[in-house]
Formats: C-alpha cells, structure tokens, sequence
C-alpha cells in the first residue's frame, strides 16, 4: 500500500488521481484504456451512468517497465484487492514482481466498487483479462514494429517481448513509449490466453499483494489515516434508533484535558440510509481525550422522540414465531404442498430461530475526512466509496462529484462497511469546525450502533412418504429485511429470497417458500452471507431431522433430497434470473461436493470417541457449491470443541487457491462464532451488548482446531468466494452435537443451550 | 478487571484464556490529571521519549496519536481482543489498558521496533496468514514474546498464550502453523 501510505500523509486538497496519472505521463508511459464495461452491471445497476472513455482508467506502464494497475473493489481480507490485478497482470503476461497497485477513488467509471456480494471476481474476471490481454497485443504490435517483423511471429514471456525465430528481446518499459502511440485494437481482435498459458491465474505462487506492509505493522488502514490539522471526535449516539437530544451539559467534557469542543449533529431524516445516526460530538486533541470527554457528557434525550423504544428481544421473538405459523407471501411454490399435506400420512414440523448478529470487524469504524471550499476529501476504510459519495453529497447537500473519497485498506469489513454513516459524521463535522476530522468509533459504539444482521423466525414442515422421504416440504421465513433501511414502510424481504429460500435445489414433489412480515426497530444490513446464515441454518437442521427421523445416515438423505444430478428450474426474474442463465442450478456439482467432504472426511468410517458426532451441511450461495462436514466434541461441562472441519467447494474458475483455502478457513471460524457464542439483543430499544466480553466471538482455544479446504476444477464461470462458506458451518455444527448428544438444537447461539 | 489486561510485570502469556471471560464492566478512564504532573520519560523502540500529557492516556493512544506508530491497532480498549499487543521490557501488554504513567521508565518495543524479517514474520508471510490483516501486529507481537520465553510451545501453549487476541477473519489455523515453524526455525 505504499502509494496510499505516501499520499495519506499529505492529503489536503492537492492530491488528485489527475495528477497522479498526469505525473505518470510525463515520465513516459503507456496507459491503456479498457473500453470494455462490464456490461450486465451496467445492466443490473440501473441508476450508475455508463462510464466515459478515460484512456488511463485500468493501467499503465513506466518506462522502468513498472506496471501500475488500478484496484477499484476494496480489500476487507477477501483478496480482491490482488486477485483482480493479478488477472490483468497474466493476460499482460507481466512479471508480477513489477507490479504496482493502484487503489482507486469512488467513481462511477470503474462501474460498481461496492465490495459486497462475493461478486469482485465474478462481475470483472472477463473484462481484467481483457485489459491484461489488450496492453500485451499492444506490446507486441510495438515491438514487432520496431523490429520490423509480423506481430504473429513474435510472443512473450514475463515482461519481454520475443521475436521467435531470432530470440529478440524488448521489456516492457523500453517499448511502453511506443506502445502508447497505438490505436487500442478492437475487443473482437484480441487473443485471450489459452487456461493453460496462464502463469497466475489458479495457481498456488500468488499472495496478497499487501502481506509484507500487513506483517510489519506498515499497511495503512482507515485507523491509521491522518490529514494535517486534524481533531479527532468520538460521537455519543442516540441509546436508541432515532431519538433526540432534549438537552445537554458539557461542562465536565470540556475541562478534560485535550477536548477543544462539543457539537451536535443533526438527526437522520427516515430512511436513515446510511445517514448519521445524530448525537454530541466531542472534538479533541487526541482519540484518548475524545474518548474520555465523552464520558462526561450529560446528555438527556427526548425519550418519546423514537417509535423504537418498544424494542424487546424477547416479546419480538414471540411476534416473529407466531407470524411465522400463518402463511406469508410466496415465493416459490412447486407442485401443491397443501393437497399432499391434506393426504395425511406423517407430518414433521420444526422452528428456528437466529438472533441478532453485529459484524465486530476487528477495526471498528473510522474515518477522516475535509470539507474544504464545498467540497469533501475523504480516506475511509469502506467497502463502498461510491455509497460514501453518495450519502455525504446528501447529507450536506452538495455534488457526488464535489466528494472524493481515497480507500484504506480495511481491518474487516463483513458488509458493516458498505454503509458509511461514520464517514458522513467526520464529513458533517469538518463542515462545522472548518478543519479535517477524524471520526473514531469505540468498540461499543460498534456494536451497539450496527447495521445489525437480522433476527429470523422459520417454520418448517414436511409431509414424509414411505421412503422416508418429503413428498410436500413448507419453508416460512420471517424477519425484519434490509429493505427497511432504505424504506421505512418495508416489512417483506427482497433480495434475501435469492439468498437461499427461492432456490431449494431438492427434489421434492411439492415445494412452496413463503416469507412473512417483520418490523424494524433498529438498523438491519447486510453480514457475510446475510440471509444464507438463517435460511441454511433451518433448511439443513430440517433435512438432518428428517434423516434422523427416517432412520437414515444424514449423507446419504441428503444426497437423496438433492436427487439425480440435473438442472433445478427456479422461476426467478431480474438480476437473479439472468445469474441462473450463466450460473445454472446443477445438482451435479451440489452432489459432488457433498461426496467430497464426506469423503474426505471419512464419514461414517471415522471412529467417534465419547462425545464425539459428525454432522453435515451443504449450501450453494453466491452462486458457489459448499458441503461440510463438522466433527464435535461435547465435553462433560457442555462445552463444544470442534476438532475437525472438512470444506469442499465448487467456486467454478479460481484465482487463488490458497487465498480461497484462507477464507473458507476464516468462515469456518466466523461461522463457528455465530453458532456457539454470539448473539445480539435489545431492552427497550437498547442493545444490550457492548463489547467483546458479553459479544463473544470465537477465540482460538474455541476455534476448530484443524479445518480441510478440498477445491473442486472446475472451468466454469468464477463464482463467489468470501461469503459461501460461511452458510454450512452453524447446521453442521448443530447436526454434529446431535449426532453426540442426541439433542436438537433449534437456536443459536449453542452457547445458551444445555447440553448436559 | 482482575483477570484482564496486564498486570503488574506480569507477561499476558501466563495469563489465562478468556474465552469464557463473563463480567461486565466500562471503561473507566479515571481522570487524575491535575497541574503539575511529572514528564514521563520512556524509550520506545530504542529511542528515548518524554511525555508530559495526561498521565491517564493509554498507551496505546500515545503510540498512535502522539509517537505516530500506527502499527499497533486499536480494537476493544479493554484488553479483551490483543490488537494493541506490544512489549514492555519484553513482556506482551495491551497498551490500550496501560496508562502512560504505567510505563515511565520502560522500554516498549512496537511492531515497527521489530527488525524485518524477524523469524515470526517470516512465517506469517510464508504460510501467508493474514486475510484482512488488521490484527495481525498483535498476533505477531503476542507470539513472539511467546516464543522468547518458550521455545517449543505445544498446542496448549499456544492457545493460552494466543486467545486473548482476537482474528475475526478467523486465521486462527494458520496463526498456530506459523508458530510452529517460526519455533522451528528459532530452535
């Protein structure tokens, strides 16, 4: 991240990608212009404009032969932040040592850059190797021009240009001058290369282009971006979502050393979007006296001021059940579940339930930021520096394009920071002082003042042949959605249909999926597999019961649920239905994973000790095959360990092995939090929890002690990987303490069942 | 706050797990400033410093806001997740729960007084463990004072002395690889 560390130090206005690039030209270097757009994005965005033709948008390359590529999804752990540019890097066929990374600013031209979705590689894998493949056409046609022989008869190794028959050379910097005099040839004219001509692409010799900065403390994060003149604030939020402020005393705030000041910011008008959530801001010297004068603040607020205060996690609970027992909307419907109901014949019904969920990314939320003459310079740890655009030019009412905002790398990220209401403060708050802000959020204001992962009820209920096998299964689903930060009326999900509830790939004669209505009462967002968590967490507990109950090994019902290898038809539209044209449901591949982790994991042939289960979960999300297998160890005390973990994954088309065997490793250890510790929940409006000790995540005396990541070739379309693993881990685990303990788990957190 | 945060001289790796850690408690940023403090002198990184601000001030802060070594991370300010890890004469502390006035007269080592490729580094970067890497200096800082007082850690080593930092991308498998080889490589 060293040019990011360098600017960071002396961003102040002057520091513009402009004349970055400009400053690249003079010394002589080729830029390539990618044309290519990634088109279904466009398609599927809607309201971003298509892009200009910007000739330096992707890469360019300096005389030296440094090749410079722009990064413009944010690095949260995930790897895209190097996968991207190492696809460019191949087709170029560049020598990766050489390789620079550019982070690039919010802005539409680079099209989406909201990091979310496990889709970085998917949505631009095709339009980055365009980019890498035009620069190397380019560097050919140069070279072969200078030595006066036919393109065709020259080639390339890392960073050189060859003649084949004479065994001339050129680098890249010495032909980058001569290269950019050329017209940038026709997509249709340009050779990708063949899978087996890639030198980077699926192999195992890439790491993160940041590791060395990240081990040696160097790596800049939003924590650790500075602007000259800066204060650092600490905000006291409304205790609960939308009230007021009635009145305040800093008095004592203002005699702690170091705090210059207090300020109000204004409450969010609904939607809160990813507005400010409002409060008293304490302006310091330092975070430490920022932090310590906010605890002398008074604050009394308008306790009538927020419909919210009703909130009670446990009453709600009851309403989100009991909601979940009537029929809802449908969303998927198959056959005519209630006529093979009315037939009679065992019925097997079951509900679950999943709390509140705060993303605790190891970096809590930071940002600085300038407003200076109407416009606002921002570095910020987000996922989204379009969203940050966005939500501050609405805030303060000024231009998207009057917002420039610089990303940092992010200590974490798990959806929390596509939203950038802490980004909006330091902005709202530079306006006020007249100077940059750094804005701090404490862990507690983190967790408190989320945008929390949903509470979910589900029903289920399944009509069983004589087979032992479901002949009609009902899904209901209830929980307030994400819709409801963008639309305060909302009640219904959307976009968590497609997160694993309208696209059950079994093979059951009668199927229907409902979703029923929920209320929010305090901001809802998106965490790492969003609805996949809940939804996987009921349909695989559901089918393990059913396997139990039919007396039949779990693998075994499971891969007769999913049934003969085909392609399921799921009546999908938009955005949905045109991933299932390209990424088709193939029960093949869903199958194939599930052999794989049983397999692997020697199930049913692994001799299981006192306490010992194994149990098993498979998922397809974001487009990506995922089977489980977990073993537990349910000690005298109740306790779970976790000595094994076996993952196979169907992700299609890989970049980087390795970093795909790291974030399926990192889910299991996400997925075994939420399964066994974590859970958030609200007192009249107020979140209970505040800080690691009473929000637990797993440590790594609880964390499965050895997890096995298999990857399946493939040579499909790349799929997703940061999310998909992520689903499995919780049913697993709660199949697996069955299978110990003979206890049927239906909530998480396990941490409050007993076992014992 | 007994089982929390260093104590006295005391290395956090003889300190117990916290995974089951189950008490409540705030911050509490006791405020002594008053006129005449005393300049607190230290050396961090080898390098003499005085400090005459609010004696109160952890560390941690001094680290980042005042000294600008941003390497050390701030995570929790109750020593519950180990990303502000760094030395006092050797020993790990969580310099987000030790006042400045803890330390006059310490040498404090942070991850930038580490000579790269200190062995441990050398290992996170081989069994590449880091995904978001926000963490990852105080993982680093944990294991090697770790390693300097136990040069053949077992299992049960390791997670007495590595839970009480907390990796929410959960690298925790790669973390305990990377000490064994680091401790191999030292041995």
């Amino acid at each position: 991240m060293k040019l990011i560390e360098n600017v960071s130090r002396q961003v102040g206005g002057n520091f513009s990608r402009r004349s970055f690039l400009q400053g690249a030209l003079a010394g002589g270097v080729f830029v390539l212009g990618a044309r290519f757009i990634p088109e279904p994005l466009w398609a599927a965005q809607g309201e971003t404009p298509a892009p200009p033709f910007e000739p330096s948008l992707w890469m360019s390359i300096a005389s030296d032969g440094t090749v410079t590529i722009v990064a413009h999804r944010s690095e949260m752990g995930c790897g895209s932040r190097t996968a991207l540019p190492l696809v460019v890097a191949d087709e170029l066929d560049a020598d990766w040592s050489k390789v620079n990374i550019e982070q690039a600013i919010g802005d539409p031209k680079y099209g989406d850059q909201d990091t979310d979705g496990s889709h970085s590689v998917r949505s631009n894998f095709d339009l980055m190797r365009q980019v890498g493949a035009t620069g190397r056409a380019m560097l050919i046609t140069a070279a072969a021009a200078q030595w006066n022989v036919s393109p065709k008869d020259c080639s390339t190794e890392p960073h050189f240009v060859v003649h084949k028959s004479s065994g001339r050379k050129l680098g890249y910097g010495q032909i980058a001058a001569a290269a950019a005099q050329l017209p940038v040839p026709t997509k249709e004219s340009v050779a990708l290369k063949q899978r087996s001509e890639w030198r980077y692409i699926g192999k195992e010799s890439s790491s993160l282009f940041d590791l060395p900065e990240i081990v040696t403390g160097k790596a800049i994060f939003g924590m650790d971006a500075t602007m000259p003149g800066m204060v650092y604030a600490s905000v006291e939020h409304p205790p609960v979502l939308g009230q007021k402020i009635k009145s305040y005393d800093d008095t004592a705030a203002l005699k702690v050393p170091g705090v210059q000041k207090t300020l109000t910011i204004a409450p969010f008008k609904p939607p809160h979007l990813f507005q400010p959530l409002g409060g008293v801001a304490v302006i310091a010297n330092n975070t430490y006296a920022a932090f310590k004068g906010r605890k002398s603040l008074k604050i009394e607020w308008d306790v009538n001021s927020s419909p919210h205060s009703v909130y009670n996690s446990q009453p709600f609970r009851k309403t989100l059940e009991a909601t979940s027992r009537q029929p809802g909307k449908v969303v998927r419907n198959v056959g005519d579940v209630d006529a093979a109901f009315a037939k009679g014949g065992k019925i097997i019904e079951a509900e679950y339930y999943t709390p509140h969920l705060a993303h605790a990314s190891m970096e809590p939320p930071v940002a600085v930021a300038e407003y200076r003459n109407g416009k606002v310079l921002a570095w910020a740890p987000t996922q989204n520096p379009q969203a940050v655009q966005e939500t501050i030019a609405g805030v303060l009412g000024i231009k998207k394009e009057d917002v420039t905002c610089h990303v940092t790398l992010l200590g974490g990220g798990f959806g929390r920071k596509s939203k950038p209401d802490q980004v909006a403060e330091a902005a709202v708050l530079s306006k006020q002082l007249g100077k940059p802000v750094k804005v701090v959020w404490s862990r507690e204001d983190d967790i408190r003042f989320d945008y929390f992962h949903s509470v979910a009820a589900m029903y289920m209920k399944a009509a069983i042949g004589p087979d032992g096998k479901p002949t009609a299964w009902l899904q209901r689903t209830v929980y307030p959605p994400i819709g409801s930060t963008f639309d305060v009326s909302a009640t219904y999900a959307l976009d968590e249909m497609g997160l694993g509830w309208n696209n059950l790939p079994f093979d059951i004669p009668n199927h229907r999926a409902e979703n029923g209505p929920a209320d929010f009462h305090v901001r809802i967002g998106w965490l790492r597999s969003v609805a996949n968590v809940y939804h996987a967490f009921a349909i695989h507990s559901f089918a393990d019961e059913l396997a139990h109950n039919a007396n039949k090994d779990s693998v075994q019902y499971l891969l007769d649920l999913i049934g003969p290898p085909r392609i399921v038809k799921l009546d999908l539209t938009g955005d949905e239905a045109e991933d299932d044209k390209r990424y088709p449901l193939d029960t093949a591949r869903l199958r194939r994973v599930v052999e794989i982790a049983a397999d692997k994991s020697g199930w049913g042939k692994r001799p299981m000790g006192k306490g010992h289960g194994m149990g098993i979960a498979a998922h397809r999300s974001f487009l990506t095959y995922v089977a489980t297998v977990v073993e537990v160890e349910v000690d005298d005390r109740g306790q779970v360990h976790i000595p094994n973990v076996w993952t196979a994954v169907d992700a299609g088309t890989i970049v980087s092995p390795d970093n795909i065997r790291n974030q399926f490793e990192g889910a299991a250890v996400f997925g075994t939090s939420l399964a066994l510790f974590s859970e958030i929940t609200a007192t009249n409006g107020v979140i209970d929890q505040s800080n690691f000790h009473n929000y637990q995540i797993t440590r790594m005396n609880r964390a499965p002690r050895h997890i096995e990541v298999h990857i399946v070739e493939s040579e499909a379309p790349p799929a997703g990987v940061g999310e998909p693993g992520l689903p499995p881990i919780a049913p697993a685990i709660y199949n697996a303490v069955f299978a110990a303990t003979g206890k049927r788990v239906r909530e998480l957190p396990l941490s409050k069942a007993k076992l014992v | 706050m007994e089982s929390i945060g260093e104590s006295e001289g005391k290395s956090l790796t003889s300190l117990p797990h916290f995974a089951l850690c189950d008490y409540d408690m705030e911050i509490n940023f006791a405020s002594a400033h008053g006129s005449e403090e005393p300049m607190i002198g230290l050396k961090v990184n080898g390098q003499e410093k005085t400090f005459d601000g609010d004696p109160d001030m952890p560390l941690l802060w001094y680290l980042r806001d005042v000294a600008q070594l941003t390497g050390t991370k701030f995570g929790c300010g109750m020593a519950l997740c180990g990303a502000c890890t760094v030395h006092r004469n050797g020993a790990a502390i969580r310099s987000c729960t030790t006042a400045m006035k803890e330390v006059s007269g310490a040498e404090i080592t942070t991850i930038e007084g580490i000579a790269p490729m200190h062995p441990v580094q050398k290992a996170w970067m081989e069994i590449r463990v880091p995904q978001c890497g926000y963490c990852q200096t105080g993982q680093i800082m944990q294991a090697i004072a770790l390693l300097k007082d136990n040069k053949d850690p077992s299992d049960q080593d390791i997670d007495t002395a590595m839970s009480g930092n907390l990796c929410r991308c959960g690298t925790y498998q790669r973390i305990r690889a990377a000490i064994y080889q680091a401790a191999k490589e030292t041995a």
